[in-house]
Order: C-alpha cells, then structure tokens, then sequence
C-alpha cells in the first residue's frame, strides 16, 4: 500500500515516499512525512507496520543523535544503514520483530552519495535504485530501463515523474502525492511535492 | 469451569471469552476556527447485544483535554484512567502540564509492550495547548515531529511556536500508531461519518455550524453502522477548556430528519402527472 523509491546520482540521492497513513480501508491523513532525518545529510524512509515504523525509525534516530553527542562527530551513512541493520537482525528473532521496510539515503563527505536497501528480514543492499511496496513491481522495470549512473537532477526528477505516472495509471490504489528530498554535500533539501491529477 | 484452548502464538495462555468483546462506534474530531469537536455515539455493543446504551465515550483527562474512545471498551476505561494518572503524576513532578502531542507520545509508548495482544484501544485526543514558549522550547528540542527537520534553536522556537500551542487532535491506537490531524473518524461507523464530515467540513466554520456538522455525522453513521446508536456526546474544547453538551437522542434527530425528508416527497407527489 505504501511506496519508497530512491534514486543516486553521481553526487546526489533523490528519494520519494507517498503521503498516505491508512488504516484498513481509510485513510487517516493525507500528508504524512515516512522520511526521519538521522542527521544533516542522512535521511531513513520507513514503511511497514503502523507502530514498528515510527518506533523504529525514531529508536535509530536517537542513537545516531547521541553518537554525535558521544563523539563529536555523525555516523556515515554506510556506518548508519549497518546499525540500522543490526538492530534490525537482533529483534528478528525475538517475540516483538519489527516489521518494517527501509530505504536509507545519505551523502557522505568521503565516500559520496549512498542508497541502502534494507527491509524486514534484516537484509542489507547498497544500490543505485531502489523502491520498496506494491508499487515497486511497476515502477523497477522503468527504472532498471532509464537509470544512468550519471544521471543530472533534472533527469533523476523526471524519471521519478515517470515512475508515479506509472503508479497513477496502474497501481489500483490512490496514491496522489509524494515527499521528494535531495540530499546532497550541502545536506537535506525539500523539494516540491508531486501530485497527480486523477485518472 | 472454562477451557483453555492453546494458543498459536508464542503468548501467554489465552482464555475463553464469555461474550465478544465490544468493538462498534462511532466517534470523532475535528479542528475549525472556533477550537476542536469531539462527538461520539453511546452504544456499547457485544456481538448482537447493546450492552450498555449510556455509555460515555468521551472523557475528560484534564481541563483542556478530553479523549474520545474506541475498542475494546474495558480496555479504554483502564487507559484513560491510567493516562489520567500519568498526566496529574507529570504535572505534579514537572510542575507545568505535558503538550497534548508529549500526552500522546507518553500513551504510544505505554501501550507499546501490548502490541500483539488482545488489548484494542484507538484513542483520538482532542485538546488545547496552552501557550507557555519557555517550556514548549525545551521540550521540543527533545522530539521529533511532523514539522520539517530544523536545527537552530530560534528557528526551532518560531516553528514551534505555531506546532505547540492552539487546538490539537491525535490519534493514538494500540497497534502502535500516532498520528497528528486535522480531521480523524474513528470506529465501525467511522466510513459512513467521513462521508459526511469530508464533504462539508470548512476550517471557517461557526460554532453552531460545527456542532450541528458533528452531530449530523454520528447521525449519519448510527443510522447506518448496526453496532452504534442510541445517544450523541459533544464536546467543544477551546483556550478557556473543554465544555460538554448536553447528551441528545438520536432517535429525535431521525424524526427531525424524515420530517424534512417527508416535506419533500409531499412535494414530488403534487408534481407528479396523473
């Protein structure tokens, strides 16, 4: 029901999520932000179960703030997405895992942009693309088509313009507005919200 | 003697229930110009059964604050009661009162051990945040919130300034969401009252028009949903607190409706040819 998608270019990450919070057949509200920030240039998107998400995404987030406190300095984002994993992989097997779908997007001052993949079991992928939710079976075979690895902002823009029309055409359920962010060396930016028109 | 059948779950044993538990209602809240609403049906139903018709599924947690209940109606009364506690032991210690959205959290989070158990409890709170800027700072610093992510304390005390204090509703249900809004319906009759509450629903309304908007909702969706009826509660929460009005019967509201509803096919009949 829920949708992430993320997309890294050369020195950037694009990353979209949609803003509905539903429950069974309503939905609550309309625009909800699944985007946590970690820290300036790291963001978590988190889908999954009602509670577990913002349980969870807040839990990280406070330790990724008292690393910083602790040491002075914040936690790469390649650093954060393996924490994020652990934690992720010690509650599996407990009797309350989290039943959540991640996708983490930072911009790290050595190793550049980053786009980490994890989801409920634990797993962990860096990639250039990624998308999380029903509306990942439609929108990956666009991505897979047009993703370049130097992609211009403008471009990774229109191909996520493409991947929602997509999803307005063909996903059966309603999802019409999306959070875009772009993180980048100068950290978080908001960009304009995509809406999409009924069918 | 009751039997006790074994649980598929990695739970504590589970026992056999004398009657299902309660779940029908309608409730709802919504925020306008003039403050926040909170209006709800009184029918507490088991199965087929209405239980209790007089049931009070509103309740006041202090005197800017009331919660509007929906579940499993033992489990409500015990959580209201111990957020009652909670929020009288915090003002008590902290000696100012806890924001609406810290009231929320603090449920979220003692409800928290009780996901994947039987307890069903989906709370909408409805209140107003007094204006205490010194406090409110503080305490944000600490939370995360729906805002958009900002680091300077003075931009943080602008932002939160407008977040922190005017009307407020939150939900809060036992599965473990919180969710901050506008508008929120809860219960088995919470579709049919969306339905009317989207459609006319303006942040400019008056008072009266908002009251008569609620009342018409729980109408709507008592007449609708089998599992709600019998009365309507309304509260009206603003800066100088909540007040209550006065519990209505449904059923006149029905005759009031079919009343206009029979002006009107009185005159479709006269123009209809012979």
């Amino acid at each position: 029901m829920e949708y992430l998608i993320g997309i890294q270019g050369p020195d950037y990450v694009l990353v979209a999520a949609d803003n509905v919070a539903a429950s069974s057949i309503i939905q609550m509200k309309h625009d909800y932000d699944k985007m946590f920030k970690l820290s300036e240039k790291i963001l978590l998107l988190c889908v999954g179960e009602a509670g577990d998400t913002v349980q969870f995404a807040e839990y990280i987030q406070k330790n990724v703030q008292l690393y910083k406190m602790r040491n002075g300095y914040e936690l790469s984002p390649a650093a954060a997405a393996n924490f994020t994993r652990k934690n992720l992989a010690d509650y599996l097997r407990s009797r309350t895992p989290y039943h959540v779908n991640l996708l983490l997007a930072g911009y790290d001052d050595a190793d550049g942009p980053g786009l980490f993949y994890m989801d409920y079991l634990s797993s962990l992928a860096k990639a250039p693309f990624a998308a999380h939710g029903y509306g990942a079976f439609l929108t990956l075979s666009i991505l897979d088509r047009y993703y370049k690895p130097d992609l211009t902002r403008e471009e990774a823009v229109d191909l996520l313009r493409k991947c929602v029309e997509e999803l307005n055409k063909r996903f059966i359920l309603n999802l019409h507005s999306f959070n875009v962010r772009l993180i980048d060396k100068d950290g978080i930016h908001d960009m304009e919200k995509l809406t999409v028109g009924a069918k | 003697m009751t039997q006790i059948p074994s649980s598929q779950a990695s739970q504590s044993v589970s026992v056999r229930r004398p009657f299902p538990l309660s779940h029908g209602t309608t409730t709802l809240g919504f925020i306008f110009q003039g403050g926040v609403i909170a209006a709800a049906d009184t029918r507490a139903s088991a199965g087929g059964l209405v239980a209790c018709p007089a049931v009070h599924k509103i309740t006041p947690i202090h005197s800017h604050l009331v919660v509007t209940s929906s579940g499993s109606g033992a489990d409500c009364m015990l959580w209201e009661r111990i957020l009652i506690r909670e929020i009288r032991l915090y003002q008590l210690r902290h000696k100012r009162r806890l924001s609406i959205r810290g009231t929320a959290k603090l449920l979220s989070f003692m409800l928290h051990p009780f996901k994947g158990t039987d307890v069903c409890v989906a709370l909408t709170l409805c209140g107003w945040d007094k204006d205490d800027s010194v406090e409110n700072l503080e305490e944000t610093l600490g939370t995360t919130d729906d805002c958009s992510p900002s680091v300077s304390k003075d931009v943080l005390s602008k932002t939160n300034l407008q977040c922190c204090s005017g009307p407020k509703l939150i939900y809060v249900c036992s599965d473990g969401a919180r969710l901050q809004g506008d508008i929120f319906s809860v219960g088995s009759g919470s579709p049919y009252a969306y339905g009317v509450l989207d459609g006319s629903l303006r942040w400019s309304l008056s008072k009266e028009e908002a009251i008569s908007l609620a009342r018409e909702a729980v109408f709507r969706a008592t007449h609708r949903d089998a599992y709600s009826g019998n009365n309507v509660d309304l509260f009206h929460v603003t800066a100088e607190g909540w007040k209550q009005r006065q519990r209505e019967d449904l059923k006149e509201e029905y005759y009031r409706d079919m009343e206009k509803k029979g002006k009107k096919i009185d005159l479709k009949m006269q123009k209809l040819p012979k």
